[in-house]
């Protein structure tokens, strides 16, 4: 069975000269289908920079990326684009819905963006967000909405598409505990249906979720382990 | 995804930023009606300007009393009057070939009544080939005749203005008004001529000469002779002839210390139509500048919009919109504000011009309103996009770290 993520040797050099950051150093990471991962580490030993190259958010410097049997590396933007609709789905820590956008358009988008006809983006936008426990906040914006409730909306968004890929960059870094555990909830649920989650978090409660645990250090793994649970 | 959808985020985008879009479409809609309603102002004054000067007809002189300030009249001893037998002189068809009438005129501002109705109005007094020369119709009743004026009768021409004023809906043939205490019978009512923004060529009433002279104005020396040439072409050689008769009548022998003027009304129709034409090139560049000082403010809106829509775009990017979508979505918004604006702009122009301002009635160029709509969603289109473009070129994760 091919893994979901293939990484080789990836390094990510930021700037050049005297202001030149090594974020990644060499990293060599496999995720298998249903994998639930954590990635743990010290404020900016390289967390996110990976989970954007992972994403196709960014690209690395170097090394050999491939996901579902896919060889990123080679692939131009649009592409891309369409691995990130497909394939990907992303929740961050500071959420990102669309501003002045009702929770169901911003969870319909990546339907819109693949082609999705509108009667069936609806029906599946709503189931989304009844999953997450939000049907009857469908049409209030962002701003009218909890921190929790616009992670919820979030997580909806990135489930609606079907992707193979979870990824959650400090998902629960901006809630309080009860909607942590919401959130958590949703994703050990999302698990439990076989999906690949990705997850970057600083606490040790968050990433006992995971099955596995990586931690980095200045930019390489520097353990990699399986939970018991 | 298709056209429709991408016009759906479009107008989406647009109604999640209201503010924003409002004060875009304001934009260009003020830019592009100011280019038009200034245009249309300019152009109107050049048309009224030139339809005043043209219905007074574009082949007569007109020979005037006095010496209007030119250097050397204080030192002229001859102060001749401009006469009766000066007009007779200039209808010698030796001398003068090109000379087809020459009409004298007296002038009275003169009160008429009717009934008790007063209105004070100007009164010429001349000869019936006056009528011809100045383009004056009789379109109710007759001009008087050459009978009228050898015997002095009391019938006199009228015009609009006066008929509405002293007549309201009652016809004037045959009626008879007091003018100064002299009784007249209204023999005919002039066609309207229009009023023209300066003046009202209506408000005018016309008479035989030796009636006006007898009892409104006395015997002094005429205001001016209206000559008319035989045709446009010649209106030099006609000039030139009524130059070297009234020199040798009034003994002048310096030639600019003239006791009398001559104005060429084609002479002076070019030279008017020059200084309309200019003012409506000043108005035309003052509207142009509002325009581009208008796409410099959508310009700055787009590029404010895309900016702080940055963090936007890379959201939407990072749930797998390509560039084509995001440029397809800003075009679509910037295209809908400009031609909303453009368009509002044009029903606000149409609307204000059907109003007269100070008597100019503003004539709309079709040009103009193509231009100014054509130029505002160009800019807007231009403005638009091009900020986008950049947007959405950005890697998705650079966007996203916008601030
Ligand atoms: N756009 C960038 N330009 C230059 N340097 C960058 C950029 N992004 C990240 N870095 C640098 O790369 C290193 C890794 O950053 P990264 O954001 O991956 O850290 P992190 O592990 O996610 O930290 P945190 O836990 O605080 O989110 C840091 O030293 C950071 O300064
Ligand atoms: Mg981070």
């Amino acid at each position: 069975m091919t893994p979901v993520i293939s990484l080789q040797q990836i390094t990510k050099v930021y700037g050049a000269g005297e202001t030149e950051v090594q974020a990644l150093r060499g990293i060599d990471l496999t995720v298998n289908r249903g994998d639930y991962l954590a990635i743990m580490g010290a404020s900016g030993s390289g967390k996110s920079t990976l989970m954007n190259i992972i994403g196709a958010l960014d690209i690395a410097s170097s090394g050999h990326y491939e996901l579902d049997g896919i060889n990123i590396d080679s692939l131009d933007e649009s592409a891309l684009s369409i691995v990130r609709n497909r394939k990907i789905g992303f929740i961050f820590q500071s959420f990102n819905l669309i501003p002045r956008t009702t929770a169901l358009a911003n969870v319909e988008l990546p339907l819109l963006y693949r082609g999705v006809g509108r009667r069936e983006r609806t029906t599946r936008a709503t189931a989304a967000l009844g999953a997450v426990g939000l049907a009857d906040r469908t049409h209030h914006e962002p701003n009218e909405l909890s921190g929790g409730q616009q992670q919820r909306v979030a997580v909806a968004r990135a489930l609606v598409a079907e992707p193979s890929l979870l990824l959650a960059d400090e998902p629960t870094g901006n809630l309080d505990s009860r909607s942590t555990s919401d959130v958590l909830d949703l994703m050990d649920q999302m698990h439990a249906q076989g999906r690949t989650i990705v997850m970057i978090t600083h606490e040790d409660s968050v990433a006992a979720r995971a099955d596995r645990i990586i931690t980095l250090i200045d930019g390489l793994i520097s353990s990699d382990h399986r939970t018991t649970r | 995804m298709n056209i429709y959808e991408t016009l759906r985020i479009g107008l989406r985008g647009i109604g999640a930023n209201r503010l924003r879009s409002g004060l875009t479409v304001l934009g260009i809609l003020i830019g592009v009606a100011a280019v038009i309603i200034l245009v249309a102002v300019g152009n109107g004054t050049t048309q009224s300007v030139t339809s005043n000067l043209e219905s007074l007809g574009t082949n007569t002189l007109t020979v005037r009393h006095g010496t209007f300030g030119q250097p050397g009249a204080e030192t002229r001893t001859q102060f001749k009057d401009l006469t009766v037998a000066d007009a007779k002189a200039l209808m010698d068809a030796d001398v003068a070939p090109d000379v087809k009438s020459a009409s004298p005129v007296v002038t009275s501002q003169s009160t008429c009544s009717y009934e008790g109705t007063t209105h004070a109005t100007s009164i010429t007094g001349t000869w019936p080939s006056y009528f011809e020369a100045s383009n004056s119709k009789v379109s109710t009743g007759n001009y008087f005749i050459n009978d009228d004026v050898i015997s002095a009768r009391r019938n006199i021409v009228i015009g609009q203005t006066v008929v509405d004023e002293l007549f309201g809906v009652v016809d004037p043939v045959g009626k008879q008004i007091y003018c100064d205490g002299t009784p007249f019978t209204v023999v005919g009512v002039l066609e309207s001529k229009g009023s023209s923004g300066f003046s009202d060529a209506d408000d005018t009433a016309i008479a035989p000469l030796t009636t006006v002279q007898n009892h409104l104005t006395g015997y002094r020396s005429l205001d001016s002779v209206l000559v008319q040439s035989s045709s446009s072409e010649v209106m030099d050689s006609a000039q030139s002839e009524v130059y070297s008769i009234l020199d040798d009548r009034h003994s002048i022998t310096d030639t600019t210390a003239r006791d009398y003027q001559v104005l060429n009304q084609a002479t002076l129709l070019s030279a008017v139509e020059e200084t309309t034409s200019l003012l409506t090139i000043l108005l035309g560049s003052v509207a142009a500048i509002s325009l581009l000082v208008g796409g410099i403010g959508i310009t700055n809106i787009m590029l404010v919009t895309v900016t702080e829509r940055t963090r936007e775009i890379g959201i939407r990017k990072a749930i797998g919109a390509s560039k084509g979508a995001i440029l397809g979505q800003f075009l679509v918004e910037a295209t809908v504000l400009s031609v909303i604006g453009g368009a509002a702009g044009v029903l606000l122009a149409l609307i204000v011009t059907r109003f007269s301002v100070m008597g100019i009635t503003p004539i709309v160029m079709p040009a103009s309103v193509a231009a100014a709509f054509g130029v505002s969603v160009a800019i807007g289109l231009f403005f638009g996009s091009y900020p986008a473009n950049r947007a959405a070129s950005l890697r998705p994760i650079e966007a996203l770290r916008h601030e």
